[in-house]
């Protein structure tokens, strides 16, 4: 019998290179442009593909390896979640609407990533940036999946999860996230990679998954903080892959400092303005609150932020440029977002309230500068017009911007008593805007976002004609169950009748 | 800037007025009453006068501000597209020059119930 | 100088490896959240398979970190013997 010899285990750079760079090969009988013809419209230079190296040296045989055991924890949950009545262990039925939210709006939001990512990977240039854009691809679907799959248990429950698929296209709340990604999508390779890779993922992820997802474990949601954090550990790698494009793309060429400069300009703005959703979520829809929107951003905005552009300074990378507008909105935005969707919720497939007492007394110790004096006097005539029998909808609709598709709700960066109006005549016809910065954004490319489908005035429009009706029909909207106020919704009533039940015999 | 791409790229707008069945989108806002979370997208006829667009549309989506019965329309200063204007409210929408998507703003000093000072 | 950080799920395998990080990087401030771990460290931190392997009393691979990572900041760099994240200047 032969002594078997251990074969010595390859170590991870080595595995590295075999099973990325390795699997490249030179073009023979196309040439490289016809077989990448996307990787130079935009103006950026490389040089040498080889440069770029993924810094997690992550390879496709343990990639698999680790995400089917990432798959296996997640059932795991999902399914004593969905066994053991998990719903009935939720701090407060209102936290749905928080859930509804990051279903209709954000994870078709992954979906659309991972063809962003399936696209991109195959048209770079360099095997190792392929690779890496191909499993986040992959990633980005398994996202959209278990964030369906985990709140598909509520759906059994409760209203307004239905119809998120088709909400994603109709809903004007949602088009905001949708726009998002179809700008993203629709632009160059590199463009993309600063969209979503950099900006979106580094810059901006955290404040999504991190204090929202450990807030859905003080509020009892282990379905929830499961997908958070297992889509997160995929995150830490897309942040790195972001980081690295971008200075692989800085290292290649002093040429390319600008035109990325633009980019982080126009993304971070753009980022901002679709995590403006997530503060109205954190400040107001949780029950508990593990931070305040204003904690999180000067953990992850300012001190992250600051260290990533300090990182990037040595290669004449700047801080975006509408970072201080961003700074002056902090704490302003989740106000002005709820009271808009308060205002707005006839046309919402979820829930909202006016805050309790105590949760405005928490508003106003973690908002001590704006709350009281902005935005508490008009909870409080809200709640007064509540009592007299007349909650208050406005079906005046709103003002949307061309760029974000946001509802114009933002006041003046140093006015909070001012809406903030631009406008811009191009060509004939006028464009509004929520800010300075989607002002800029339009006018470096208007021929782009003159296109935008903005929901409200398609509202007046083919087919629907102004008709509130048959627009609620077209978005699946069930006006009484999905939309209204919290207090005395079905939602309300059935979690609390079946919460008793868990916890009593009668 | 035109949009980096390979070929000559042309945009179509959505919502030009002729996609609004012969009306058109008019905006409008009171300053300093953010009860109201943005300004009102109203979609009317170009030959409404000015003071049916007030006294019908206006007025009514205002009502729910307590400054709402307060107003002297007599006294009111008028803004299109963020310039000082001056509306004459027998005339129609379109002889006051109010186009597509125009923008107004109107402000009442003095009115600021629940607004900060 | 900068703070750099790792953010891990808390459960049962990254108790271990929570320590080990302490033990390397003296500096880390660790802080501990609703369902997750967060370790600051001004500049730089590392995470060294030897010493996670002393703390588990198995043979560990540092791509496992993979599954129980929430988020990190910093540049990083991973070899078979250290995962290092540091922030230049």
């Amino acid at each position: 019998m032969e002594t078997k010899v251990a074969k010595k285990k390859l170590g991870l750079k080595d595995r590295y290179k075999l099973l990325t760079r390795d699997l490249g090969w030179e073009p023979s009988y196309h040439t490289k442009d016809e077989v990448f013809p996307y990787v130079k419209y935009e103006g950026i230079k490389i040089h040498d593909w080889e440069k770029w190296e993924d810094p997690f040296r992550l390879t496709m045989d343990a990639y698999w390896k680790y995400q089917a055991e990432k798959e296996r924890k997640f059932y795991a949950i999902i399914d004593a979640h969905t066994q053991n009545n998990g719903h009935l262990n939720l701090t407060d039925a209102r936290y749905l609407s928080a859930l509804k939210l990051f279903l209709q709006a954000i994870s078709p939001g992954e979906y659309a990533a991972g063809k962003g990512f399936a696209r991109v990977g195959r048209e770079f240039g360099g095997v190792g940036t392929q690779v890496a854009c191909q499993m986040q691809a992959l990633d980005e679907i398994r996202h959209a999946q278990t964030q369906i799959h985990a709140m598909s248990n509520y759906n059994r429950y409760y209203n307004g999860f239905h119809s998120f698929a088709d909400q994603r296209d109709r809903m004007w709340y949602t088009s905001v996230p949708r726009s998002f990604f179809d700008d993203a999508m629709s632009a160059g390779p590199f463009e993309f990679m600063i969209a979503i890779g950099f900006s979106f993922e580094y810059v901006l992820t955290n404040l999504l998954f991190v204090p929202f997802m450990s807030g859905a474990a003080y509020n009892g949601d282990m379905a929830t903080v499961t997908f958070g954090f297992s889509a997160q550990s995929d995150e830490a790698r897309h942040m790195t892959l972001g980081l690295e494009c971008i200075k692989f793309m800085l290292e290649q060429d002093p040429a390319n400092t600008p035109i990325v400069q633009a980019w982080i300009d126009k993304w971070f703005w753009r980022g901002f303005r679709v995590l403006g959703l997530v503060s109205a979520m954190m400040d107001y829809m949780l029950p508990k609150r593990v931070m305040s929107w204003r904690e999180a951003w000067n953990i992850y905005g300012v001190e992250n932020g600051g260290a990533l552009f300090t990182d990037l300074a040595r290669y004449g990378i700047r801080i975006p440029k509408h970072w201080d507008d961003a700074e002056k909105a902090v704490d302003h935005m989740s106000h002005q977002f709820m009271l808009a969707l308060y205002q707005w919720n006839f046309g919402t497939c979820f829930h909202t309230w006016i805050p309790p007492e105590p949760d405005m007394e928490w508003l106003s110790s973690k908002y001590p500068n704006t709350f009281d004096k902005y935005y508490r006097p008009r909870w409080e005539h809200l709640k007064k017009l509540a009592k007299e029998g007349k909650p208050f909808k406005n079906f005046g609709l709103a003002k949307l911007c061309q760029t974000c598709q946001l509802p114009i709700i933002f006041t003046e960066p140093d006015d909070p008593t001012m809406s903030c109006h631009r406008e811009v005549d191009y060509k004939g016809n006028k464009y509004h805007f929520c800010s300075d910065g989607c002002q800029h954004i339009f006018e470096n490319e208007p021929e782009k976002y003159v296109q935008a489908w903005l929901p409200m005035p398609a509202l007046f429009q083919e087919p629907l004609k102004g008709d509130l009706g048959a627009w609620m029909n077209w978005t699946s909207l069930i006006d009484g169950k999905d939309n209204g106020d919290y207090v005395g919704s079905q939602d309300e009533r059935n979690f609390q009748q079946w919460r008793g039940l868990a916890t009593t015999n009668t | 800037m035109p949009v980096a791409a390979l070929k000559e790229y042309i945009g179509v707008p959505r919502d030009s007025v002729d996609k609004f069945l012969g009306q058109q989108l008019v905006y409008v806002s009171r300053d300093h009453h953010l009860l109201f979370a943005s300004a009102f997208l109203t979609c009317v006829p170009p030959q409404m006068k000015f003071r049916e667009f007030v006294e019908g549309p206006l007025k009514t989506l205002i009502q729910p501000d307590p400054d709402a019965e307060k107003v002297d329309w007599t006294k009111v200063q008028w803004l299109k597209s963020n310039q000082p204007w001056q509306p004459q409210f027998n005339l129609s929408l379109k002889e006051n020059g109010i186009e597509h998507k125009d923008q107004i703003r109107f402000q009442t000093p003095g009115l600021n119930t629940l607004s900060a000072a | 100088m900068s703070t750099v950080f790792i953010a891990l799920q808390a459960n049962e395998e990254t108790r271990p490896i929570i320590e080990a990080i302490q033990l390397d990087n003296p500096q880390a401030v660790v802080e501990r959240q609703p369902a997750m771990v967060k370790i600051n460290a001004p500049g730089r931190l590392i995470v060294r398979k030897a010493t996670i392997e002393e703390q588990i009393g198995r043979a560990y691979d540092l791509q496992e970190l993979q599954i129980n990572l929430i988020t990190l900041s910093g540049n990083v760099d991973e070899d078979d013997e250290a995962l290092t994240l540091h922030w230049n200047a």
